[in-house]
């Protein structure tokens, strides 16, 4: 338990870094979890190059989802829309950091389905997308 | 009345309660809403069957078919005593709440529905009584009009009355909502449907086994429940329909048992209940549930009642005190044994999983009543919910570990 709230998490919870919208974005991308309720909603933006500039949030949900949002929020400034579609399962734990439950794996996976599917300019997201 | 020597037994009888959780906690179990646990009695009479009577059931000749097709047909008999009604014909077996609303959806109201016709629900329904009555408004092009609710999560009675001018086909309610715990007036909604020609679906999931139904008084046309929230097993729940209506329906799934007669050519539906009841039956959960309603009454629906009134209104009292806590639906006295609420700047999955660690269960979510939620306004809630097993230190528990939230939290 101790873990699953770990500071970092709750740090990105209580003070997101990422959260807001971007008028003019490249990139959007909403989506909720039919279990619970989150929703999630990203903006991503690109210079001419390709580079990932800016990257927002807006949602609502438990704290594991939005620090999750957050956390792949800020690890895609920077980087490039390829690599966005390259984001994996593996990686959100990584930066989450914890061992999670299936059903609150959920929770963490919805800002990968969300930010791949953004990346991918699909009209609707499905599950495969958290692998 | 907490007191009571036999509540302070009860709990010994479901031997779920000697385990522990997250290795070292002892088991406080508040979402009996979701489903209900075991006792003894219950999973005995399921092993006795298996060990000693198994076989299928109603045309075998041999001695252990004669033995099954006995004992599942008494818990048919006990469950329609169960209800007050005298036909035990009357009591359908499903595979729970859901099935029996859908039978009804798709048997009688595939058949006598049409185009422009209007069904009433509440805002306060479980999914289970409203994507039944979706699909078929689909399907036949219905009317769907909803009965609001008053600030306190009641069913406004008025615009219900207003709605009835609309000459509806049918009004299908739940007895007690399995969020807001508010047990409606099913009597008087009844009345108020047959009065104006309307037929009536209670959804008695969360009220048949909190406290005594007596359907020959409630006069429903279709009432629906589950085994399994009342302390018996999964996969068995009940149709009861009035004898009339049931006789007019069509089937609702072809195969054995529900038929009198098969040629090359066709078929002749069997008598009811079996009309409704094709295949292999779930055997063992039907004499499961026969064991469930005899323990049920042994201990005394209107002493669980009385049992879980007080413990509402102990829960209320005691969450209503801890900061940040606001509960919806109305007051104790208007309720069930169903206590959801918000927890100010934590999400209710956050709520539960810290409890959890404290070997509390809850559940969170929207409880399958998203529009409900919606109309709350809260994405979701968390819900505590008691049944006969639970005791005031249960309670205190879950407040215990409201305080280990709000640390971790603050």
């Amino acid at each position: 338990m101790d873990d699953l709230y770990r500071e970092q998490i709750l740090d990105h919870y209580k003070n997101p870094r990422q959260k807001g919208q971007i008028e003019a974005s490249d990139y959007s991308f909403e989506d909720e979890n039919p279990l619970c309720g989150d929703f999630l909603h990203i903006d991503l933006k690109v210079d001419d190059k390709g580079i990932i500039t800016e990257a927002k949030f807006e949602g609502h949900g438990c704290a594991i989802s939005m620090a999750s949002a957050d956390l792949v929020m800020e690890s895609l400034l920077g980087k490039t829309i390829e690599d966005a579609k390259k984001l994996s399962k593996q990686d959100i734990m990584d930066m989450l950091g914890i061992e999670l439950s299936p059903i609150r794996l959920k929770c963490a996976l919805l800002s990968l389905k969300v930010t791949k599917a953004a990346a991918y300019e699909l009209q609707e997201a499905d599950d495969n997308l958290m692998e | 009345m907490l007191q009571l020597k036999k509540f302070e037994k009860i709990k010994s009888d479901f031997p779920i309660f000697n385990r522990k959780v997250h290795s070292d906690k002892p088991l406080v179990y508040l979402d009996s809403a979701a489903t209900s646990q075991k006792p003894l009695q219950v999973i005995k009479a399921m092993d006795d069957f298996y060990r000693n009577s198994n076989s299928n059931i109603h045309r075998g000749i041999h001695e252990l078919a004669e033995e099954a097709t006995g004992l599942y047909e008494a818990a048919r008999t006990r469950i329609a005593r169960f209800l007050h009604i005298d036909n035990a014909r009357q009591i359908i077996f499903t595979r729970n709440t859901t099935e029996s609303i859908n039978l009804v959806a798709q048997t009688w109201g595939r058949k006598v529905l049409q185009k422009g016709d209007l069904i009433v629900l509440t805002r306060m329904e479980h999914h289970s009584n409203l994507v039944p009555w979706y699909m078929l408004k689909e399907e036949k092009d219905l009317r769907i009009a909803f009965i609001e609710l008053t600030e306190s999560g009641e069913l406004d009675l008025e615009q219900y009355s207003a709605l009835l001018e609309q000459n509806p086909k049918l009004v299908a309610f739940t007895h007690m909502s399995n969020v807001l715990g508010t047990i409606n007036p099913a009597q008087l909604i009844t009345h108020m449907a047959h009065d104006a020609g309307t037929l009536v679906l209670i959804d008695g999931a969360q009220s048949a086994p909190h406290f005594p139904v007596n359907l020959t008084e409630l006069d429903a046309d279709f009432f629906a429940f589950s085994a399994h929230k009342m302390v018996g097993p999964t996969g068995i729940g009940v149709l009861y329909g009035k004898l009339a209506l049931l006789e007019k329906m069509p089937p609702f799934l072809g195969g054995g048992d529900m038929i009198r007669k098969v040629t090359f050519e066709g078929f002749k539906v069997n008598s009811i209940p079996y009309k409704f009841e094709a295949g292999t039956p779930a055997i063992a959960e039907g004499i499961g549930f026969g064991a469930a309603i005899d323990y049920l009454e042994s201990v005394g629906m209107e002493t669980i009642a009385r049992h879980e009134q007080e413990l509402t209104r102990y829960a209320m009292h005691a969450l209503g005190s801890v900061a940040g806590v606001t509960i919806v639906g109305p007051e104790a006295e208007k309720r069930g044994g169903v206590v959801s609420f918000s927890f100010e700047g934590v999400h209710p999955h956050d709520v539960a999983q810290i409890l959890d660690s404290e070997g509390i269960a809850v559940r969170a979510g929207h409880h399958c009543a998203m529009p409900l939620h919606q109309w709350l306004n809260l994405p979701a809630t968390t819900r505590a919910s008691l049944y006969l097993y639970n005791k005031t230190e249960d309670i205190d528990a879950l407040v215990k570990g409201l305080a280990v939230v709000r640390k971790i939290f603050t």
